[in-house]
């Protein structure tokens, strides 16, 4: 028996012929679809590759120790990034400082105290708008509330406290979801011997979720390593000749940096913006290959 | 002596379904009780009132008593965390925590804050003994318990109810998913544990009640048809509705 | 802890201990409860600053010459509609580019593409969604703005279209893995129900799997246009910042300004307080009102579909 769609063992009525026909035109149709659905695809990814490989190409001879240790010099054209390299790492440290212990307790309260009601609801589209300001008006906010009404000024502090607020609505949602991961059957069993909410929690579901929020913590970070605008009017400097010393100070980072470079710089090399936008991308994609493995490896060490 | 007296019990959920009506029996010590009926009978509901699990569901209104030791279960005033250590529970499906074997039977008591090693360790040999499982695992205790079999985990659920020492053990078709032998074993360990505990008893088969019931009680649709000794309610049921269920006329 | 464990005494005992371990577990979960009421806090804060500082531009600048179509800030022209344009022109470019793309290659992944190839396909979006955009802008001033100028013989490659088609790149990767997860939520009962009836695989996926997904398909998009529009570096990197108005076709292919663009460019150099001040302030208003109807539209449409799908299936 044949199934409908394919070519039919066909009989002599003239039915089946037209039932051949069409079936082919379909698959011609559906051939001819594939192809482009698959170009498309093709089309979407291979530039990515490609841009990565080119930057690596173009980039990988700037990269040495000095340039990685060194001070810019020559209004930036020669020397190296120090400066922008420690910066980001602080501003990162900054930022997890402030945006994690908040949003896995913000978290930890969606999943395991909220009730449905109307105030969840409120909370809930409150992250997804936070989600989705855009990143330039994070620096206004954090211009306004941060620099300027709390007088902290143009400072890590200042640019780690807006971005935390711009990480925060990644972090709670990747915990909340690793927390809701965790089996509801665990909590009543937990329950049942005796356990309070909050026990429960801490020795059973945190736990089990930390893979999981890690991964999303890492991503969000990921993002604020990467952001130029929330830190324009809040923390970025052009050119420091030393490396910043305290929390007010303000601090050089690498999308500043080569967003300086790349257009603000007359005359630079072009071998300096391609190593500097490299170190970028190391930093950044080594961070998600790290939450990629750390997901992976705990997927498969779950005890449940 | 009874241990559990149900004084005109009734629950009804949020969603309206009405789950216990106006249920009163006395569930007598050291000895297993079994409540069995069909599906939606309030089975499962009325174990979960001696230990105040319902308080984790829906429920809109709950009346009447349970007495546990002639104080009432249901009294808001009643220290909750107290009464889920004085009444353990087995629940169907074998839920072991993410821990090792060792780590699942200590858990109760890591959470009353006990940390004496010599203690944890005697209690988990004591618990282990009590529900049929240290020969199988005493020597590796450490191992996740996840590696166990489905009746092994299930006796360590047992075990882990046990390592508190309580007086009352529930247990909620604790072998639906079990093979003979290990429902066999737990039966057994059921029997040996009798004589210290207070057992009551969701069974997952009328086959598994008349094997185990020392008292019996029929439930139906949220009401209590016929309570007695095992002996007599299986042989010589006195309510049409029971008669007609054991003989699986429905089912 | 034996039979006695119901009387006072043994009660009295364990209240002993509770009160102790409440106490603590007291604070610890009202700290949790104001940490889960924060980002409704911090939603409030951010549109009280902007306010703060961009209603004044309400009141300094004439509402007509506000949206009048002139931004000169110099000569203290502060209209804002070329900006509007601007943004618009290139996140509409950049939606043309990244929907198609997105929806066809997140379809391709979803239904047709073999198992290597999907291990392959899916790491490689993330990767373009973990590039920080300025590193996109900074490719685009250095090659893509070059090549459009040769290819299309233009005065300046610095343009909307460049804008468009990096941020289309920069929305990419989000409207494709939402859209993947989307598809990948739909039954497998669907498509067997489908392909019994003697539907091709082609025209099961857009005939039954496409429209089954549909809301996290337009939540994909939308969430894709909340993220163009608000990108800033890479379009300020390549669209030329020319504040004109963008109305006719030729505006595709001449410099433009975006509204985030021009917070970006200018708030470097004002002046604490001045008109110019608060108009940029004014701008991140609308940029935020903006984004928060497309979050909304999303989740209401989310919410929609999914009590549809509720009723339907009870």
């Amino acid at each position: 028996m044949s199934l409908p769609g394919s070519p039919a063992a066909a009989p002599e009525s003239d039915g089946g012929r037209r039932f051949r026909t069409t079936s082919l035109q379909r698959r011609l149709a559906q051939r001819i679809g594939f192809v482009w659905l698959s170009l498309m695809a093709i089309a979407t990814v291979v530039p990515i590759a490609l841009v990565v490989v080119y930057i690596v190409q173009q980039g990988g001879p700037a990269i040495s120790w000095t340039f990685l240790s060194g001070f810019p010099s020559d209004g930036m054209r020669q020397g190296g990034i120090l400066p922008a390299i420690v910066g980001t790492f602080y501003l990162t440290l900054g930022t997890a400082l402030f945006s994690v212990p908040l949003g896995v307790a913000a978290a930890v309260y969606l999943a395991e105290y909220a009730q449905e009601n109307a105030l969840t609801r409120l909370i809930r589209v409150a992250i997804i708008n936070l989600a989705g300001i855009p990143s330039v008006v994070y620096g206004l906010f954090g211009l306004g509330l941060f620099v300027l009404f709390l007088r902290l000024g143009t400072s890590i502090l200042s640019a780690s406290l807006t971005l935390s607020i711009m990480t925060l609505p990644v972090i709670i949602s990747a915990a909340e979801e690793a927390l809701r991961a965790v089996p509801q059957a665990f909590r009543t069993v937990s329950v049942s011997l005796g356990g309070s909410r909050w026990q429960t929690i801490a020795r059973i579901v945190l736990p089990q979720a930390v893979p999981g929020i890690l991964t999303g913590v890492i991503l969000g970070l990921e993002r604020a390593a990467g952001e130029t605008a929330p830190i324009l009017f809040t923390g970025a400097a052009f050119f420091l000749p030393r490396l910043p010393n305290s929390p007010l100070d303000s601090t050089m980072a690498l999308p500043y940096h080569l967003f300086v470079i790349s257009t603000q710089v007359p005359g630079m090399p072009l071998q300096i913006q391609y190593g500097t936008a490299l170190v970028l991308i190391v930093f950044v994609l080594g961070m998600n290959l790290t939450a990629t493995v750390i997901r992976s490896r705990a997927r498969a060490r779950r005890q449940w | 002596m009874d241990k559990i007296v149900v004084d005109n019990l009734t629950l009804q959920y949020t969603d309206g379904t009405e789950s216990l009506r106006g249920v009163s029996m006395a569930i007598p010590a050291n000895a297993i009780t079994v409540l069995f009926g069909p599906a939606g009978a309030g089975k499962s509901s009325l174990l979960r009132c001696f230990n105040r699990l319902n308080d984790l569901a829906d429920v809109k209104a709950v009346s009447g008593r349970v007495l546990l030791d002639g104080m009432n279960v249901l009294d808001p005033a009643m220290d909750v965390v107290a009464l889920r250590r004085k009444v353990g529970m087995v629940f169907a499906r074998p839920v072991v925590l993410p821990f090792s074997i060792r780590g699942n039977v200590t858990y109760g008591l890591e959470l009353m804050g006990i940390r004496d090693a010599r203690r944890l360790e005697e209690a988990v040999e004591q618990s282990l003994r009590l529900a049929a499982l240290w020969d199988e695992v005493h020597q590796r205790l450490g191992d996740p318990a996840i590696a166990l079999s489905g009746g092994q985990q299930q006796r360590l659920c047992l075990a882990r109810s046990l390592a508190l020492q309580p007086e009352v053990i529930l247990l909620d078709e604790p072998t639906s998913g079990l093979d003979p032998i290990s429902t066999g074993k737990v039966e057994a360990a059921l029997q040996e544990l009798k004589k210290d505990y207070t057992i009551v008893l969701v069974p997952h088969s009328v086959q598994q009640a008349g094997r185990t019931a020392d008292f019996a009680a029929f439930l139906l649709q949220g009401e209590l048809v016929e309570f007695g000794p095992g002996k007599d309610l299986f042989t010589h049921p006195r309510d049409q509705r029971t008669e007609d269920y054991i003989t699986g006329r429905f089912g | 802890m034996n039979g006695e464990a119901g009387t006072p005494a043994a009660r009295g005992q364990a209240a002993g201990r509770r009160p102790r371990r409440d106490w603590g577990e007291a604070i610890i979960t009202r700290l949790i409860q104001l940490s889960g009421y924060s980002a409704v806090v911090f939603v409030g804060l951010i549109f009280f600053f902007l306010v703060r500082e961009g209603l004044p531009a309400l009141i300094e600048v004439p509402l007509r010459d506000l949206f009048g179509t002139r931004w000169y800030p110099i000569e203290g022209y502060f209209g804002v509609v070329p900006l509007l344009t601007g943004s618009l022109v290139v996140t509409g470019g950049a939606m043309a580019i990244a929907v198609p793309f997105g929806i066809g290659t997140a379809m391709f992944i979803s239904e047709i593409a073999p198992r290597w190839a999907r291990e392959v396909l899916k790491p490689l979006v993330e990767l373009l969604g973990g590039l920080p955009s300025v590193v996109l802008g900074f490719l685009g001033i250095l090659i893509l703005s070059p090549y459009l100028r040769q290819l299309l013989d233009l005065p300046t490659g610095l343009t909307a279209l460049a804008g468009s088609l990096l941020l289309g790149g920069i929305a990419l990767p989000t409207i494709v893995s939402i859209a993947e997860d989307a598809l990948d939520a739909v039954p497998r009962s669907y498509r067997d129900a489908a392909l019994a009836l003697g539907a091709t695989p082609w025209q099961t996926m857009w005939g039954v799997t496409l429209p089954a997904a549909r809301s996290g398909v337009l939540t994909a998009v939308l969430l894709g246009m909340g993220r163009a529009i608000g990108e800033t570096m890479a379009v300020m990197m390549v669209t030329g910042n020319a504040p004109v108005l963008a109305v006719r076709l030729a505006s595709i292919v001449s410099p433009v300004r975006t509204m985030t663009a021009t917070i970006a460019a200018e708030m470097g150099e004002v002046a604490s307080g001045s008109p110019h001040y608060h108009a940029l302030f004014f701008i991140g208003m609308l940029l935020f009102v903006i984004s928060l109807l497309v979050n909304v539209i999303a989740s209401a449409v989310v919410f929609r579909q999914r009590s549809r799908a509720e009723r339907v299936l009870s």
